[in-house]
């Protein structure tokens, strides 16, 4: 069977204001409205069409988290996925992997189901992380495709095209492969009110981590969490004559 | 005493800025002997350049038809093969580095510090998260191997005046046939680049078509800046990816940063935070931009952005 793996990682809603708990030891949660990692989304969405065309025949959303994150993977199923993994991991900062650890348990259930395609976020947006479609790669020894904004299949081969500092790269890989995606790749589609209801009936796995036999003790430890330095408001200007006079002072112009 | 391999980004001909913000970030950690290792087709002219930056001890170099193209397949089982002897192993925190250091931290099963701000010894590191909303203090346990990529923005680049010995190097490893490069996009190079210029005006939703966009281009000429632009800009397609500055583009730390037509939504301003002056000018008298702008303007950008240009001819 053709299928393609999507990870869905469940992260403060990118529309929220985060707000640091007072002692430093993390930020307030509670109450915060939590989301698929948008990334994510769109690699969902990715699968979704490929599956569509009839290049995949099955799309597997994985999520590693806590028994919360059957929400996320919920949604992912009204989406169009046809079935999900939750790895279930303890709740809080103790429960979250690395990237490392993540990637490992990734590539547990890639030697388990078999995928043409894995398909990640390029980050995700709550650890800016940024590694563990790379990290995976290299672990299964496989070609990795980040930041795709383009993928084309024939056969065995995927065309990417990745955004970089220099504007487009195109690269062709084998499958399988490991893509990460950019916000450009597509536009995900809405979740409708009856595929809510027909996700309730998909099936949904809970594996607890320790099932897994995966190495996932954390190698970093986070001491501290800081606000960011603040900028000063500065002034309002009237109009185009005052604001080149104040760059000009400021030896700016 | 820590030895820092330091992986440089360049284009065959020239070392990239990135790579001398490391070696800036590598040598805040004291006694620590900074190495860089150049892999290209033919690496001579720019291992000669990373020679040439104050505070390198060494630079390796690996010749290799396979390197012409950086990528992260072929690069990271040469640089995990060296990479044995080191401390840290760092990258730029630009898309070559992003894409390549994961791989080479698999590889070496050591940890990843991404995004890094500050090195506060051997083992602590600082990294913004959530966009940058948020900034942490990371450790490691002594003597563990870790690798990372450098927040370009947080750090100057190193200046001349070092005269490192070159060394040409062999890793044994065999290369994959699974990746090939098809090609890229030319970068302009007629403008200043956006993460290095020293001025920068960035276009957002409000410029409307890829004709109204030409306005940023023409007041860029004006100042000598770089051109920038919001992710609405670039989605809608007024302006080319490589443009994009925030969370998802480019993080950059120009003297001078002009958001034109900008709301200001905590992705963009994840990407200027560290620009010294930022003006700002929206019709929108409540944008979030004007919060963090040291100017601000309140207008309409079409009027105001052609009596800029003039006043600045
Ligand atoms: C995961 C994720 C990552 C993202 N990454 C990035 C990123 O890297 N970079 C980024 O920029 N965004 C990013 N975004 C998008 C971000 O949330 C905003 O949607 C985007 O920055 C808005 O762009 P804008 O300010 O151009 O558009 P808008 O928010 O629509 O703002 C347009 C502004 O123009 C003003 N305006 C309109 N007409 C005029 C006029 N005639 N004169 C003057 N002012 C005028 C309006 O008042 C308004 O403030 C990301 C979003 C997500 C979910
Ligand atoms: N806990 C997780 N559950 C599911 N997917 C994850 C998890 N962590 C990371 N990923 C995937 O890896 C991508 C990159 O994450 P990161 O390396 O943490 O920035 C995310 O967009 C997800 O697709």
């Amino acid at each position: 069977m053709k299928r393609i793996l999507v990870g869905i990682k469940r992260v403060v809603d990118y529309n929220v204001r985060i707000r640091l708990k007072p002692d430093g030891s993390g930020i307030v949660t509670d109450g915060v409205k939590m989301s698929i990692n948008p990334f994510d989304e769109i690699a969902l969405e990715e699968a979704l069409r490929i599956r569509e065309r009839g290049a995949a025949e099955e799309v597997i959303a994985i999520s590693i988290g806590s028994g919360d994150a059957q929400q996320q993977l919920r949604t992912a199923l009204a989406m169009g996925a046809d079935r999900a993994i939750l790895v279930e991991t303890g709740s809080g900062t103790e429960g979250a992997l690395e990237p490392l650890a993540a990637a490992a348990v990734l590539l547990k259930l890639v030697e388990r189901e078999q995928p043409m395609l894995v398909i990640l976020g390029k980050q995700a947006i709550d650890d800016d992380n940024s590694q563990t479609g790379q990290i995976l790669a290299a672990l299964w020894d496989r070609p990795q495709a980040t930041f795709a904004s383009k993928v084309e299949l024939s056969g065995t081969v995927a065309r990417v095209t990745r955004e970089v500092d220099a504007g487009l790269e195109t690269l062709e890989v084998d499958l399988p492969a490991v893509l990460t995606t950019d916000l450009r790749l597509n536009e995900p589609r809405y979740v409708k009110l009856p595929d809510i209801m027909k996700a309730k009936k998909k099936p949904l796995e809970v594996l607890p981590l320790a099932s897994l036999g995966v190495a996932t003790a954390a190698k970093t430890r986070v001491v501290r969490f800081d606000p960011p330095p603040q900028r000063q408001k500065g002034v309002m200007v009237k109009d185009a004559a005052e604001l080149v006079a104040a760059l000009h002072a400021k030896g700016l112009v | 005493m820590s030895r820092i391999l330091i992986v440089a980004e360049h284009d065959g001909t020239h070392l990239n800025p990135g790579t001398a913000k490391c070696v800036t970030c590598a040598a805040a950690l004291a006694g620590a002997s900074v190495t860089v290792v150049v892999l290209a087709q033919e690496p001579a002219a720019v291992a000669a350049q990373a020679a040439a930056l104050a505070g390198v001890a060494q630079v390796l170099t690996v010749a290799n038809p396979a390197n012409e193209h950086p990528m992260a397949a072929f690069l990271a089982p040469q640089v995990a093969a060296l990479a044995k002897e080191f401390s840290h192993v760092l990258g730029p925190a630009t898309t070559f580095g992003k894409d390549l250091m994961p791989r080479i931290a698999a590889l070496l099963g050591a940890p990843q510090i991404s995004e890094i701000m500050a090195i506060e010894s051997a083992t602590r590191f600082r990294r913004p998260v959530y966009a940058g909303n948020a900034i942490v203090t990371v450790e490691v346990a002594a003597g563990v191997q870790v690798a990372g990529t450098v927040r370009t923005a947080s750090f100057v680049a190193a200046g001349n005046g070092g005269n490192a010995p070159i060394a040409a190097v062999t890793p044994a490893v065999t290369l994959p046939s699974h990746t090939r490069f098809v090609s890229v996009s030319a970068a302009s190079s007629d403008r200043p680049d956006l993460q290095t210029a020293r001025r920068v005006v960035s276009g957002g939703r409000a410029l409307g078509s890829a004709e109204g966009f030409k306005l940023m281009f023409a007041l860029a000429d004006k100042l000598g800046a770089a051109v920038g632009a919001s992710r609405a800009a670039v989605d809608a397609g007024y302006a080319p990816n490589e443009l994009q500055v925030g969370q998802t583009g480019k993080i950059i730390a120009p003297e001078l940063y002009i958001a034109i037509g900008i709301s200001g939504a905590i992705q963009h301003l994840t990407g200027i935070k560290d620009a010294r002056t930022i003006v700002a000018i929206n019709k929108d008298a409540e944008a979030p931009i004007f919060e963090v702008a040291d100017f601000g303007l309140i207008g309409d950008l079409f009027e105001i952005v052609p009596q800029i240009s003039k006043l600045l001819s």
